[in-house]
């Protein structure tokens, strides 16, 4: 009874103070996404140092196909398009759709991700392993810490599907998706460094 | 309401699938470009390499804009000025990394190896 009479007093700030939650847990989540940016710089710079000694294996002309790499980054610029269409359908409350975009963002993830393993099985089965020089040993350590990024996005996706279809949009959800959609669109946004550094430059010498 | 106000000042009251198309199609667009330059061999190694690295920044700001929904608004003000700052130590962290090795380089190896990389490719 007396739950009751709380509620009712304080209802309309305690929904001020969940918006503001929502706000303050959007910023903090940008702080970290800052933080992670600069563990991508102190990668990228390690990169340029080291990705010009080859140790007399092969550069990066010899390893990367373009046409692949063109690929890939397309399926990952797609997919931050879908999440950018789920954010829409989950802010307009239509769940089903919401639940759409989100697993299509998640097959156009996979897919980026299956091509990364598959070029990475394709070097190392040659025997282009991170050992093999100091320019293989920065590009596995870059490109890899953005493909865990990548996975652990999607595992959170596959977690943030389950609780749209089992919890509804609700506010800490959406809160939620809000989050993961800043997330993604950092690593869409790191691999732009990436191909330009990596495979564009890495093509050209 | 307030929810809406909420997520409002974190950018998505803003957000449209025009928004999200037309940020889509500039970023396809400049993904294309410097894949085709490379590619196709189109301008001198210097050209390219500065065509290149200009898309790429070009690119990061529409991602920011369209995609992360950034703007100079009030209501972004910390967190533009968390990615300024945040910029700022990327360019000391990797501006200084790669001025300090290469200089390195450049004073450590013998006299024979010091063409620089345009000649180098010439030849």
């Amino acid at each position: 009874m007396s739950t009751d009479v709380m509620s009712l007093r304080y209802a309309p700030s305690q929904r001020h103070t969940q918006a503001e939650t929502v706000d303050n847990a959007a910023f903090g989540f940008w702080i970290y996404i800052m933080s992670d940016c600069v563990l991508f710089a102190a990668l990228f710079a390690t990169f340029a140092v080291l990705g010009r000694n080859y140790a007399g294996g092969p550069g990066g002309k010899a390893l990367f196909d373009l046409h692949y790499t063109l690929g890939e980054t397309l399926f990952l610029l797609a997919s931050s398009v879908t999440y950018g269409f789920a954010m829409l359908s989950a802010t307009a409350e239509q769940r089903r759709r919401t639940l759409g975009w989100l697993a299509l963002t998640f097959l156009l993830g996979l897919c980026f991700i299956g091509m990364e393993l598959h070029e990475f099985y394709g070097m190392i089965a040659a025997g282009h392993g991170p050992q093999r020089s100091g320019f293989l040993s920065a590009f596995f350590t870059l490109v890899g810490t953005h493909g865990a990024h990548v996975t652990f996005g999607l595992i959170w996706m596959a977690v943030m599907m389950a609780q749209v279809s089992v919890k509804g949009l609700s506010t800490p959800v959406r809160s939620r998706l809000l989050r993961l959609s800043m997330f993604w669109h950092f690593l869409d946004i790191v691999w732009i460094g990436v191909f330009t550094v990596v495979y564009l430059m890495g093509v050209m010498t | 309401m307030s929810e809406q106000r909420s997520m409002e000042s974190t950018g998505l009251g803003h957000a449209s699938a025009r928004t999200y198309l037309t940020g889509f199609i500039l970023a396809i667009v400049l993904t294309l470009i410097p894949f085709a330059l490379v590619m196709d061999n189109w301008l001198s190694w210097t050209a390219t390499v500065a065509a290149i690295f200009t898309l790429a920044v070009i690119q990061i700001l529409v991602h920011l804009h369209y995609f992360l929904h950034l703007d100079t608004s009030s209501s972004q003000r910390w967190n533009v000025m968390a990615i300024v700052f945040t910029g700022i130590i990327v360019l000391i962290l990797v501006g200084g990394s790669v001025w300090i090795m290469f200089s390195l380089r450049y004073r450590t190896q013998p006299a024979a190896t010091h063409t620089p990389p345009a000649v180098r490719r010439l030849a």
